[in-house]
């Protein structure tokens, strides 16, 4: 008989093995996903994770992977705060979309105006954006008790909204022929996010998303907010005795992650997007959930898992093109990741033993 | 702008339509809440309902077939929830949003080759004298059977719960999982059917929407319907017939906001599709003073030790 024996804390081995065994079980269940569509599953499988670093167009596809796996990560640094406080932030892609919307719009305020100071100004601007959204759900929280999950969730479908109007609306090109959407701010010096190394997919969103892995880091490990977000989240009576103040705490997950969100759209609409248009978003607001999790809502981990998500949306599109593998084959593959770590996750905080229970 | 273009009559009958995903989906998670299990994939069982419902009506010709195929499904996806949250002992927020994100995947994947298909038609229910009477008529018998359904599952689970001895160990169950395995009940067991219950719920609203509501297959379809039910639960303070009076007032507010796109009210579309949404939230706030009525061992995590 299989029984589960809670181990008394959890292992540290396990924790670091289970996101790899995941990863393995998604690549062996994906494949049979594959097959069952019709396509080679072994070269599928090789396609998704092998082309983009090692085939023969690499030299395209790896910036790709710091453009698609900046704001993975910023977002999913933000969120992993809040998950290990138990608060959580799963409208994080409306924050996005409203930092976006934020930045782009001081950007084009000043339109045609070149000044060194508008692209910082823009940072602030989608920084805040991000910040104001996710303060919403955290208001409420603390003032009326409302459950943060749903409202951060609705407020997604608020921004998308928000977002189809601006792009018809106040932000649209004027001399865009009727077409939705704003002007190119890549075709706007002061306003653009260029790469800051040609041709290497480096701009000042993957600058950022590495301080935020950096100060995450720093903050869990050698300051008192990490310590009580760690604590709030592995023993909230604990954490009531020791005086955190929980209030505080969801202002600041909450801000902190909105903030984060809003900065990655905000990099995301100046620099490889180029221009707010209805269907800008894509979904980095819930990969990142994932992401956030794959990597233990660790820092260094997150950097790692935002890579490995960011080769799955890369290798996709590049088994979309070459096998005609359906795009939403890569989104139930991310999908599957999720699910196979947590049911794997048992294996950190419990022990499998066989035979009959022991008289203890 | 025409407001003298709405039909009042049409617009209780439409709201009602309306309600229905609703109705069904939010029922189904509210016995998962009163066993004290948060699922937080409604919208994805929502969605694999619709496309798994509309498929099989399409395949079949027959809409009832649909529905039962979408029932299914619903419950089999939330049988990866059972599985991660009962015996893997997953953190069960975590769980229900990877079934949402699994959910939404699987089913534009699975959904692929019945864009734009118009699906079987379902009969209207149509009792002669009845149906044709003056404003009563359209409004109580003028409508598909599945709307009846819901609103019978709805009277049943009030039922169960409250007068029979199934229901006093759902709620036991919800309250105390400890004190309810002290006394012998299946906690783990229990939560399994509940759960099981919820998805099938679930699945057949989402097959609503795609066979009946809308009726036609667009990935991501449910838009937030999920979710929604979610919050209609806290609404109703875990109690079965103040769902069914949250739903119509979603409904009301949906087709409502609907009615005034198509009057052409100076109101931007966008800003009038945001309303449902900004309504939830604010009889969300509205509604969390008090939370006295919540299961106790909502999103706790059952582990017997010996």
């Amino acid at each position: 008989m299989i029984r589960l024996e809670k181990r008394p804390q959890p292992s540290r081995a396990w924790s670091l093995a289970t996101p790899l065994l995941a990863v393995l079980a998604t690549m062996i269940a994906g494949g049979l996903l594959f097959a069952a569509l019709g396509k080679d599953p072994v070269e599928a499988i090789r396609t998704i994770f092998w082309e983009p670093l090692f085939g023969e167009f690499s030299f395209y596809y790896r910036p790709q992977l710091l453009v698609k796996g900046a704001p993975l990560v910023l977002i999913a640094i933000g969120l992993s705060l809040g998950f290990k406080a138990g608060i959580w932030n799963i409208g994080a892609e409306g924050q996005y979309i409203m930092g976006a919307l934020f930045g782009a719009g001081v950007g084009l305020a000043f339109y045609p105006f070149e000044a060194w100071y508008i692209f910082p100004l823009m940072v602030i601007a989608g920084g805040f954006g991000g910040w104001i959204w996710a303060m919403i759900p955290a208001f409420l929280k603390v003032r009326f008790g409302t459950n943060e999950i749903l409202v951060s969730l609705m407020l997604v479908y608020v921004a998308e909204q928000f977002l189809a109007s601006m792009s018809l609306g106040l932000l649209k090109n004027p001399e865009g022929r009727g077409f939705p959407g704003s002007r190119n701010l890549q075709q706007y010096d002061s306003a653009h996010n260029a790469e800051l190394i040609a041709g290497s997919g480096m701009h000042w969103g993957v600058v950022a998303a590495l301080i935020a892995v950096i100060f995450a880091y720093v903050l869990l490990n050698r300051h008192m907010v990490g310590y009580h977000i760690r604590l709030t989240g592995e023993a909230p009576r604990a954490a009531r005795f020791a005086g955190v103040n929980p209030t505080r705490l969801i202002l600041f997950c909450l801000g902190t992650s909105g903030m984060l969100a809003g900065l990655a759209g905000m990099f995301e609409v100046s620099g490889p997007s180029g221009q707010v248009s209805i269907d800008f978003n894509v979904g980095y607001g819930f990969t990142a959930i994932i992401v956030a999790f794959l990597g233990r809502l660790h820092p260094v981990g997150i950097l790692l898992a935002g890579g490995l998500m960011a080769l799955t949306y890369i290798g996709g599109d590049i088994a979309q093109s070459n096998l005609q593998l359906p795009s939403a084959a890569i989104q139930v593959f991310q999908g599957m990741l999720l699910f196979f770590l947590l049911a794997f996750d048992l294996l950190t905080n419990f022990r499998i033993s066989l035979g009959k229970p022991e008289v203890s | 702008m025409d407001l003298s273009a709405i039909n009042p009559v049409l617009l209780i009958a439409s709201l009602m339509v309306a309600a229905t995903p609703l109705l069904f989906a939010a029922i189904g998670e509210l016995v998962v809440e009163k066993s004290g299990v948060l699922n937080l994939g409604v919208e994805g069982m929502m969605i694999i309902g619709a496309v798994a419902g509309f498929a099989t009506a399409v395949e079949t010709g027959s809409p009832m077939l649909g529905f039962v195929a979408a029932a299914g499904a619903g419950a089999a996806l939330s049988v990866l929830f059972a599985i991660l949250t009962q015996y893997a002992q997953a953190n069960q927020v975590a769980s229900g949003l990877s079934l949402t994100l699994f959910g939404l995947g699987m089913s534009a994947l699975l959904g692929q080759s019945y864009v734009g298909i118009k699906p079987p038609q379902m009969l209207k229910i149509d009792l002669p004298l009845l149906s044709d009477l003056p404003v009563v008529g359209p409004i109580l018998f003028g409508h598909d059977l599945m709307l009846y359904v819901a609103i019978a599952v709805i009277a049943a689970v009030w039922a169960v719960i409250k007068f029979t001895r199934i229901g006093l160990v759902l709620r036991a169950v919800g309250e105390n999982h400890d004190a309810a395995h002290a006394l012998g009940y299946k906690v783990v067991r229990i939560r399994i059917m509940a759960i099981l219950f919820g998805g099938a719920c679930a699945g057949l609203g989402g097959a609503y929407i795609s066979l009946i509501r809308v009726p036609q297959w667009t990935e991501g379809m449910t838009a937030g319907i999920g979710w929604i039910a979610l919050a209609l639960v806290v609404f109703a303070s875990w109690k079965p017939w103040r769902v069914l009076l949250g739903a119509y007032l979603f409904g009301g507010v949906t087709v409502v906001q609907l009615n005034l796109q198509a009057a052409g009210v100076a109101i931007p579309v966008e800003y009038l599709a945001m309303s449902p949404y900004l309504i939830t939230i604010l009889v969300l706030v509205i509604l969390s003073a008090d939370k006295s009525s919540a299961p106790a061992a909502l999103g706790r995590n059952f582990h017997a030790a010996r």
